[in-house]
């Protein structure tokens, strides 16, 4: 995981369940408000973090690159 | 873009996935198939391992058409989706130990999740142990899960290693549907290339064109659904989140249902088909198996789906599964009506020990 000035990046490409969901939830309780960005490379993956998204009132966007799904969560809706 | 998810992949389509699979798995064993083992995944891939003779349990000898058919229903459900990904390359030496294992774990409870969910659907109150065990199993993986355990992430691989698992599972229904014997022993006794039991759990089985098309479907909609019944209590422990839950729940109401509307349920704990009344057992060996799923990620069931969609090493925990069922009987682990075999109860703690020494030793976050 890295982090620039405005996103968190974490990078759960070819990980199996339930990893990438905990590595998303890891870097939001660490996000410190900022947008976390999750790129994984399975629709499970991503589904998985969008219905996390959903449950918890969080905006999420996937936008598709190449083969692979980058995830980002916004901060929670208030 | 903000994607949305398909029908079956939403609530509604998880619990008609696990409710298709509850009546499915009691009009088979109405149909033919053992009784509470409409669908069972560690028992079908035991009765392979001995339609190939690599175990010689003259009871437990068929060649289930129904697992085959899970790994190419949901190839064709991945390939439609697009989701087809063939990928490899996390720990599958560790995937095969742990599919061994568990298929042991789950032959001294005598049954997988998806029949521990069944047997309770059919009366038989010992599965009540097993499930039991089953959930200390998926808590000891959390605990391994939330100290980081991982092994590691699996690469895109070449396209004609996602098609070995399917081709594997297109020669296994081709050996299924021509049956070739070459000779009979002096018994009588057909000696292979594919054995079939004469009596036993191994000689009752549907017709075997209903039993395909039952496991292409349920394939299908498990890929798209993403079904899983050890997902179903780790991602409630883990995450809060019922979705899976919901899925199993439904395969254990339409299943009870089911067996209440085909006369096929009996409330108890003694003579209950293909099944022990030794609690420590049934709660240990499943405890076992848990935890071994637990630790690959999923269940047999996902296994198997995960193999049609590219997966090479849930393909490698398949084969370790049938592995273990060739061990389990050839070294008389499996437990029979009776209870557990003379050797089952420790072949099971072993298995604890060797599957936790995994769950300790694969760390690679941090």
């Amino acid at each position: 995981m890295e982090a620039n000035d405005d996103i968190v990046n974490v990078d759960a490409r070819g990980r199996a369940c339930p990893e990438p969901l905990m590595l998303a939830k890891s870097a939001l309780a660490r996000s410190g408000g900022k947008a976390v960005e999750v790129t994984v490379d399975a629709a499970l993956a991503r589904d998985n973090i969008l219905r996390m998204a959903a449950r918890s009132g969080r905006e999420a966007e996937v936008r598709v690159e190449g083969e692979l799904f980058v995830v980002r969560l916004g901060a929670a809706k208030a | 873009m903000n994607k949305k998810l398909g029908f079956l992949a939403s609530r509604p389509g998880i619990v008609v996935t696990g409710a298709a699979i509850g009546i499915i798995a009691s009009v088979l064993s109405f149909l033919g198939n053992p009784a509470n083992m409409g669908i069972c995944v560690a028992c079908f891939e035991r009765d392979i391992a001995g339609a190939l003779g690599l175990h010689r349990a003259a009871a437990v000898q068929y060649l289930r058409p129904e697992i085959p058919a899970f790994i190419l229903g949901s190839l064709l459900a991945a390939l439609l989706a697009g989701e087809w990904r063939p990928r490899t390359g996390s720990a599958p030496l560790a995937r095969f130990v742990l599919g061994a294992f568990s298929m042991i774990g789950a032959l001294v409870f005598l049954g997988c999740p998806w029949r521990a969910w069944l047997r309770l659907a059919g009366g038989d109150l010992n599965a009540l142990l097993g499930l039991a065990g089953l959930f200390a199993g998926v808590l000891g993986g959390v605990f391994f899960l939330r100290r980081g355990y991982s092994l590691g992430r699996s690469y895109a691989a070449p396209k004609a290693l996602g098609l070995v698992m399917p081709a594997i599972a297109l020669g296994l229904l081709a050996l299924a549907i021509a049956a070739p014997q070459f000779g009979l022993g002096a018994d009588g006794a057909a000696i292979g290339p594919v054995y079939r039991s004469a009596k036993g759990p191994g000689s009752q089985a549907a017709p075997i064109v209903i039993s395909i098309a039952a496991g292409l479907l349920i394939g299908y909609l498990a890929q798209r659904s993403r079904f899983c019944t050890v997902g179903a209590v780790r991602d409630v422990v883990l995450f809060k989140d019922g979705h899976l839950l919901y899925g199993l729940l439904a395969l254990f109401g339409a299943a009870l249902a089911a067996n209440l509307a085909l006369g096929r349920f009996k409330l108890g704990f003694e003579g209950q088909p293909v099944a022990h009344d030794d609690g420590l057992w049934n709660f240990l060996g499943m405890a076992l198996s848990g935890l071994a799923f637990t630790l690959a990620g999923g269940c047999p069931g996902r296994q198997l789906f995960l193999s049609g969609e590219g997966d090479a090493d849930a393909g490698v925990f398949v084969i370790g599964m049938i592995a273990g069922a060739a061990f389990a009987h050839n070294f008389n682990l499996a437990s029979s009506g009776t209870g557990p075999s003379p050797y089952g109860p420790a072949a099971a703690v072993i298995g604890l020990v060797v599957v936790a020494l995994i769950g300790f030793g694969f760390k690679e976050r941090t």
